[in-house]
This record gives structure tokens, C-alpha cells and sequence, in this order.
């Protein structure tokens, strides 16, 4: 039984050049206690697909499927009750640690509000509570450094807040949506050992978001690899890395840049990455593939299940995709 | 904080001896003077008008008297028109009446214009985003010399409602008119700005973490974004409350109020120097005061701004 299932879920958007399709029919599952990457390049869908999971997509956005959570479709669910699970039962960090605190509240203020709400506790319960939260992801001086405002926190402690105050009611779930993209490495290699210190202590499940093949390797699960709104293929994280069974995986894979070998020029993926407004009819990655049949732009590909447990979508057969 | 207030308040001196030495130059630079008249005067008694008004003396001598007698002794010198009666008393009597319909007009323009700017941001798209600019729109191009005619129209010959001019002491009666005729366009402003600056927070990713937080749409609008969506108004405010308690010549024409505004301009017409000296150092005063209070606010809404 899984934690959170998404079925057919696609995502479109109304801009002045006509609707964008950000995501088309994807569905993926996630258990208790698991991790799972979802990984591809910008514009690939894989922030919608959470947005619109937590009914957190721009006005403009709209989302059919199901995304079911303990039995419900959140998709359907009134904003009240939404409200309730948000936080309590799935919580989410994002990108932009700079701008994803309000920049005019304390930090105990943020913080305390979840709990106050979700959990009705006093306001100075609240803090104590936050500042020892603080204090579990690592900020040093926590007691007194709650009280402070977001711009006297480095980025990397900022992203330790939001993932303190993510946790605060002890979610099922953490959707993580690039929590390191836009920190120095040295810094995200902390976050990401903090994040899955959490997922030993907590037993909290982690949707991890990104388009860093470095980051999945060492700490998800299971990785999913989307282009154009679509899956192309997923399976178990060791399986997708030693052996890619989609062209796309497999351009990214080698596009990973590798200090162990003496390779003078990195290698990219040719051309650019789809117009989400014009996808082709068939494979949205038909265009970009050194694989491409004849049938590819015209006939969209099925997500087939094969062997240990795997799925992709390609009509190229598995023993062809090799480099 | 309290050494930044005393340095801007220091500040605040040599920007005031500036604004009197500039207008003082313009003011005498414009041809004409105070008793000049169709029918010249005989010499005789232009001269001792002039002694007696100190017009004979060499200009940066009367404006270092000027000068002197405001610093020692508060004294602003006095009205060339009305006899008898010194500046401080013409201000005396006009500022309260327009500092009382002032302030409530800039009561209405927050209260009104800061609603209708959240209401329409939150419905943004829907008939009532479209009503609130609309309205916005209406009344910022419908001036206010518009405006109160309109108004006698309707609420005193039509209705009978409201007495159609006069002050009576400031009774609410005789308030609600010039308050409405003059809140209005800055309500509006105020409006626009809201809704724009309210519609980029909303779209920020603060405002996403909250939403994830699970925290009600109510406790979103209130507790997160409205403090930073009026950031923009803030700056908005300080110019626009020295304008409503000055720049009222129109309601003190239509509705005889007696406040500020009518002395301001009938001293420019009669060449009344000290009038309109008074009320120039006056409106300045006032001007760096609320700029002032301005970036006290700021400083208070905007925990990143120390000073």
C-alpha cells in the first residue's frame, strides 16, 4: 500500500500564447519510509508534478487525475481539509532558500505558527518547540537565534530552517523540491547528509526533486526520470545508474562530469529541450534521440513494466539502449 | 534610532533655510509688490509704507530679519492684506480646519484604498478585481474640482442632506464633503498601488511556504503578505498626506471652509509676502516631517532596514 499514489496526473497552464502542458499523464507511488528521486532537466515537470500535489500550483494551473493520500484524492479535496493534511501529513521544502521565508517575520514566529495551528499549542510552547527543532537540524545557539529574522541566516542555515520547520509536525511525507540547487556544494553535501539523518530518525518518506545525478546516486531509493511532462523510466536507484534502459537516461548519465577519466570535453545531449506548448505527438524526446525510429514523433511510447520491477516508456528495445 | 531622528531633525534646518532663501528670490524676482495698484500711489506714501513694512531695505537684509525674527521669536511677521493680523494668527486660524479635514481624508484614503486594493488582488481576474479598478480608475481621472460640484449637487440641493459649505466649528456635518472630495483620488491611488504591490507578493515564494504550511487564506493575506504589499503605499503616503492638508484650495473655495489652502492662494495673488511665506516654510516643515515618518515606518515594517 503506498503512501501517496499520483495517477494520470497532467498539469496545464492558460499563458496569453495558449495552454502549456507541464505535465501529461504521469503516475508514479511512493511507501512509507521510501525515497525516490524524480529527476530531469529544467522544464521537465517534475516541480509541477509536487505543486500540484499539494494544490500549490500558480493560478493559471490546473490538474486532473488523482493524487490519493490515506484513501482521498487531494485534487478534489475543499481547501479546509487540504489545509490539514499540508504540513501535518506532507510537508515541502523549496528551491530558493533566499526567498522561500517571509523576510518580515522572526523565524519564531514562522515556525510557531505551524504548531499553533496543526497542533494547538500556546505560543510559547510553540517556540520552545521550534528553537528545539533548530536545534535537531543543526543551527548553532538555536534558543537564541529563533527569535532572529531570515536575512541574518546564511543560505544553507536557511535551508536547515525550512526543514526544521517542515518537520515540525513530524510529516509522513517531505517533498523536497532542489533543496540544494541553489547552494555551494560544500553546503549541500550537510544538507543532503541532514536530510537523510531525518529519514532515519523520522522514518519520514522523501520526494527528492532535482536535476543532480550526484545527489540521487548516494541517497534515493528508487529514481524516476522525466522529460517533457512525461516518465521516460523508472526503477530502483542502482538499477537506472548501472544499467539505463531509456536514451534519455542514458545522455544524462553520460553527461554527469566525471573527474576519474580524461575526457577533454563533456558530453551534452544534443538540442534543446522541448516547447511545452508544442509537444510532438509521439515521444516528447523523439527529436533530441540518437536512437530515434521512424514511428517515435508520431506514436507516444507506453510506460511498459519490465524486468525487476522497472518501468520506461521507449520503442527502442532495452538491449539497443547502450552506449 | 533615536541618533538618526536627531541627525535627520538637524538636517531638517539648512534644508529650511534653503527652501525660504529660494523663495524668497522668487518671490521678489516676480514683478509688482504688495501696494502696487492701478492708481499710483503718491511717492510720499509709498515710502512710508515701505519703512513701515521694512520693504526699503536691501533684500538680504529683510531676509535676515525674516530670518532672525522666526528663530527668536517664533514670529513670522505680519500680513500685508490683512491689517491687523500677523501670519501666525492667519495660520493659526486656517491650519486646524485644514489639518481636521486633512487628516480624516487621509483616514478614508488609507482605510478605503488599502481594502479595495487587497480585495481585488485576492480576486484577481474576477468581476470584483474588475470593479475595484474600475472604480480606481473613475475616481483618479475625476479631479475635485469635479468632484464637489458634483457633490453640493446631490447630497445639498437634491438631498438636502448636507449643509452646502461653511465649518460651523468642525461638526461632521460639514466634514464629510471636503473629505470625500479630497480622500478620493488618493484613495484610489493608494488602490492601484495595493493591488499591484499585493498580486507581486502574492506570486512570491514566501507566500508558497505558507501555503504549503497549511495556514488559512485569511492568515496568508494578514499575517504575511499585507506588511511587505505596502512597503510601495508607505513611500506613497508621506508626500500624499503634505499635499491633502495643503494642497486643499479647491475644497476651501467650494465648500468655504476657511482653511489653509485659500490664504495660500490669495496671498500669491495680492502678493501678500509674508502669507506666503508662512505657509511655504509651513507645507516644508511638514514635508520633511512626514518623510521622516516615513522611513520610521519603514525601518519598523522592514526588519532588513536599521538604522
Amino acid at each position: 500500500m503506498s503512501l501517496l499514489e499520483i495517477e494520470n496526473l497532467s498539469v496545464t497552464f492558460q499563458t496569453g500564447d495558449g495552454p502549456v502542458n507541464a505535465v501529461n499523464g504521469v503516475s508514479l507511488g511512493i511507501d512509507k519510509g521510501e525515497t525516490l528521486a524524480i529527476v530531469g532537466e529544467s522544464g521537465s515537470g517534475k516541480s509541477q508534478t509536487a505543486f500540484a500535489a499539494m494544490g500549490l500550483l500558480a493560478q493559471n494551473g490546473k490538474a486532473t487525475g488523482q493524487v490519493r493520500y490515506d484513501g482521498r484524492n487531494l485534487l478534489e479535496l475543499p481547501q479546509k481539509a487540504l489545509n490539514k493534511i499540508r504540513s501535518q501529513e506532507i510537508a515541502m521544502i523549496f528551491q530558493d532558500p533566499m526567498t522561500s521565508l517571509n523576510p518580515y517575520m522572526r523565524i519564531s514566529d514562522q515556525m510557531a505558527e505551524v504548531l499553533m495551528l496543526h497542533k494547538g499549542m500556546s505560543k510559547r510552547d510553540a517556540v520552545s518547540e521550534a528553537a528545539k527543532m533548530l536545534d535537531a537540524v543543526r543551527i548553532p545557539d538555536a534558543k537564541a537565534r529563533v527569535t532572529m529574522y531570515p536575512h541574518e541566516f546564511s543560505g544553507g542555515m536557511r535551508q536547515r530552517i525550512m526543514i526544521a520547520m517542515a518537520l515540525l509536525c513530524k510529516p509522513r511525507l517531505l517533498i523536497a523540491d532542489e533543496p540544494t540547487t541553489a547552494l555551494d556544494v560544500t553546503v549541500q553535501a550537510q544538507i543532503m547528509q541532514l536530510l537523510g539523518e531525518i529519514r532515519y530518525e523520522f522514518g519520514t518518506a522523501i520526494i527528492l526533486i532535482t536535476h543532480d545525478l550526484g545527489i540521487v546516486a548516494g541517497f534515493c531509493d528508487r529514481t524516476l526520470v522525466m522529460y517533457g511532462g512525461q516518465i521516460m523510466e523508472e526503477g530502483a536507484t542502482r538499477d537506472v545508474f548501472a544499467a539505463p534502459s531509456h536514451p534519455y537516461t542514458l545522455g544524462l548519465l553520460k553527461a554527469v562530469p566525471r573527474l576519474d577519466r580524461d575526457d577533454s570535453e563533456l558530453a551534452t545531449i544534443a538540442g534543446e529541450p522541448p516547447d511545452m506548448s508544442k509537444l510532438p505527438k509521439g515521444c516528447p524526446f523523439s527529436q533530441r534521440c540518437e536512437f530515434v525510429l521512424d514511428k517515435c514523433p508520431s506514436v507516444r511510447p507506453a510506460l511498459e513494466t519490465f524486468g525487476d520491477d522497472r518501468r520506461r516508456a521507449c520503442h527502442v528495445p532495452v538491449p539497443e539502449v547502450t552506449p | 534610532m533615536l541618533s538618526y531622528i536627531i541627525r535627520r531633525l538637524f538636517v531638517a534646518i539648512p534644508t529650511l533655510l534653503v527652501l525660504i532663501i529660494i523663495s524668497f528670490m522668487l518671490m521678489f524676482a516676480a514683478p509688482g509688490g504688495p501696494f502696487t495698484s492701478e492708481r499710483a500711489l503718491p511717492q510720499a506714501v509709498m515710502d512710508n509704507i515701505n519703512a513701515r513694512y521694512g520693504l526699503d531695505q536691501p533684500y538680504w537684509k529683510q531676509m535676515f530679519d525674516y530670518v532672525a525674527n522666526i528663530v527668536l521669536h517664533f514670529d513670522f511677521g505680519p500680513s500685508f492684506q490683512y491689517r491687523d493680523r500677523t501670519v501666525n494668527d492667519v495660520i493659526a486660524q486656517g491650519f486646524p480646519v485644514t489639518l481636521t479635514y486633512g487628516f480624516w481624508s487621509f483616514v478614508v484614503a488609507i482605510l478605503a484604498g488599502v481594502s479595495l486594493g487587497v480585495a481585488a488582488a485576492i480576486r484577481h481576474n474576477t468581476w470584483l478585481d474588475y470593479l475595484a479598478v474600475g472604480v480606481s480608475i473613475g475616481a483618479q481621472v475625476l479631479p475635485n474640482f469635479v468632484m464637489a460640484p458634483i457633490l453640493l449637487l446631490v447630497f445639498t440641493l437634491w438631498l438636502g442632506w448636507l449643509p452646502g459649505g461653511g465649518w460651523n466649528g468642525g461638526q461632521w456635518q460639514y466634514i464629510v464633503m471636503p473629505v470625500i472630495a479630497l480622500s478620493t483620488s488618493y484613495m484610489a491611488s493608494i488602490a492601484r498601488i495595493t493591488r499591484s504591490s499585493m498580486l507581486e507578493v502574492l506570486n512570491s515564494g514566501f507566500i508558497r511556504t505558507a501555503r504549503a504550511k497549511g495556514l488559512p487564506t485569511s492568515r496568508i493575506i494578514f499575517q504575511h503578505a499585507l506588511k511587505p504589499a505596502l512597503l510601495p503605499v508607505l513611500s506613497y503616503l508621506g508626500p500624499a498626506f503634505v499635499a491633502m492638508i495643503t494642497g486643499s484650495v479647491v475644497v476651501d473655495v467650494y465648500f468655504s471652509t476657511g482653511g489653509i489652502g485659500q490664504f495660500f492662494v490669495n496671498s500669491a495673488f495680492n502678493r501678500d509676502y509674508s502669507v506666503i511665506m508662512g505657509i511655504t516654510i509651513l507645507v516644508g516643515a511638514l514635508t520633511i516631517l512626514f518623510n521622516l515618518l516615513v522611513d520610521i515606518a519603514y525601518a519598523w515594517i522592514d526588519p532588513k532596514i536599521r538604522y
